[in-house]
């Protein structure tokens, strides 16, 4: 029989693993980019993209592009998502209401919300809004559908327990269908903020004069094959970043589901 | 506070045609008097219970109230199965809950909440989350929520079902401990038969669907009770009498579908 290894090590191993096998990729790369083995025209290697990445940041330009694609993602979000979360409380709570619009969601959810690039363009202008209105139009689908699924599922339980010590409506909702909703609410604005950046960046790409889509795709443009890494690398950063925020928040409006450690349930 | 229920009978609209669950149920219940309901699951005592607390109108018939509090004062409580506690509030807060209904300003409703918190020996749980509870704590909790909005009559729908036998025990002598100090009316739902003889002064036994009522049986047993006494050899027949009535109609509804 083999022996298992000590506690110590495992611990090490997965506290320090996914670093290691980062820093071993890189590695890889930086290795195989510098011997010829793989086109540095394709794949420069990670120290000459740090280096470039470094010099724009402290060019400043770079922060003003981001700061810009930053600013669209959250009025995107913020108006899509909220949006979507209020109807989708209303749709939710009211089944005839929700039978009405159900069919409208099922028709519209699924159209690639970049295909209505054009007509956003036509609609508000090639200001900001319509990077705002297509990251909106993105965030609001996943938080209407998740929030209607989250009402949905609430326990019957808990609307005969508001019912019996006589709640009316508003108290309901603010008591029972708003709380009991939030974990697939939350779980709606995850995916809500992502798509919201997604859908950014595709519209810098092709129509804005700044924000990070607009550096990578300038970048590409000027076959400066580093820029595009670079700008690829703070879009990725950026996204980490709204997930780890969201992430926060949402430990902070449900405290009930952090530290849950139940025997019975 | 005296209760009357005067023919009540409800009939469920069902995708697959009208479901009677209560045919025709008549009887009053004293004021403090501890009424148990024993019969066949799917008979029918939920509903009753949903009937006299208001949550459901009856088909026909009616539930007279005498002596009950004005419009606007909590009249009753409900105790559910599985407690329905709030997942999301606080223990003082799920017990708050029904006083903040009634437009208590926070001040009162967290004062009287935590001494009734207090009283069940939870005090070091007022901030936990019922998810971080046993599941005889949190029955507990759900107990006191209906007691502390003090309504003459506590509605109590199989609320120890869950629990282990011993954690039920417990809680049954609590819940008569309580009930002694504050005198209300209960209607206790249960399909535990001791459990019934131990806390009721009045059982009545109900038929299979449509639930009807079989036969009421006194419990001539002295308040206050100890439950963990030994009992007297009359609560022995009484328990036989009973399972002799029940044990056709639970036989019959084993063959009726839902």
């Amino acid at each position: 029989m083999r022996e298992a290894a000590p506690p110590e090590f495992s611990g090490q191993v997965e506290r320090w693993g996914p670093a290691l096998s980062a820093l071993a990729v890189l590695a890889a790369w930086e290795l195989a980019s510098r011997t010829g083995a793989i086109s540095p025209m394709f794949f420069p290697p990670p120290s000459s993209i740090a280096v470039v990445l470094w010099r724009m940041l402290m060019g400043g330009e770079l922060l003003v592009d981001l700061g810009i694609t930053i600013a669209r993602v959250i009025a995107g979000f913020v108006l899509g998502a909220g949006l979507g979360m209020l109807l989708g409380m209303v749709m939710g709570s009211s089944p005839r209401l929700g039978a009405q619009l159900d069919p409208w969601v099922a028709a519209l959810h699924p159209t690639p919300k970049i295909a209505v690039l054009p007509l956003i363009l036509v609609i508000f202008g090639i200001g900001e809004a319509s990077k705002i209105m297509l990251a909106a139009l993105g965030a609001f689908f996943p938080m209407l559908i998740n929030t209607i699924a989250g009402v949905r599922q609430i326990p019957h339980i808990y609307f005969e327990v508001a019912d019996s010590y006589g709640a009316g409506r508003m108290q309901t909702f603010a008591r029972v269908v708003v709380p009991g909703s939030l974990p697939l609410v939350m779980a709606g604005a995850r995916i809500s903020a992502n798509v919201a950046l997604m859908l950014t960046i595709a519209a810098e790409l092709v129509a804005a004069q700044r924000g990070l889509g607009q550096v990578i795709w300038f970048a590409w443009q000027t076959l400066r094959i580093e820029e595009v890494y670079a700008g690829l690398f703070v879009t990725s950063m950026l996204g980490i970043t709204f997930a780890y925020l969201l992430e926060r928040f949402t430990r902070w409006v449900m405290p009930w589901r952090s530290g849950v450690r139940n025997a019975s349930r | 506070m005296k209760i009357e229920c005067q023919q009540l009978t409800k009939v469920y609209e069902a995708t697959n045609g009208p479901l009677s669950s209560l045919e025709d149920v008549t009887f009053s219940v004293d004021d403090r008097e501890f009424v148990g309901i024993v019969g066949p699951s799917g008979c029918g005592k939920t509903t009753l219970l949903k009937l006299i607390a208001g949550l459901l109108e009856p088909t026909s018939g009616r539930v007279i109230m005498s002596g009950a509090p004005a419009e606007g004062y909590p009249r009753s409580s409900m105790v559910f199965q599985d407690h329905g506690l709030f997942p999301w509030m606080t223990v003082l807060d799920n017990v708050a809950f029904g006083l903040q209904m009634y437009g208590i300003d926070r001040a009162e409703r967290r004062d009287r909440a935590r001494a009734f918190v207090d009283r069940v020996g939870l005090s070091q749980f007022a901030d936990s989350y019922p998810g971080q509870l046993s599941v005889g704590m949190g029955q507990r909790v759900g107990i006191i929520r209906a007691f502390v909005t003090d309504p003459p009559l506590l509605l109590m729908d199989e609320p120890f079902g869950a629990l282990d036998s011993q954690t039920r025990l417990v809680l049954q002598e609590e819940l008569l401990r309580i009930w002694g100090e504050y005198q209300k009316v209960v209607i206790f739902v249960t399909h535990d038969i001791d459990e019934a003889i131990r806390l009721s002064d009045r059982i009545l036994v109900m038929t299979g669907r449509p639930g009807r009522i079989l036969e009421e049986v006194p419990i001539p047993l002295d308040r206050p009770r100890e439950l963990t006494r030994r009992k007297p050899a009359a609560v022995g027949e009484i328990k036989w009498h009973i399972w002799g009535l029940l044990e056709e109609q639970v036989r019959k509804s084993l063959w009726v579908a839902d």
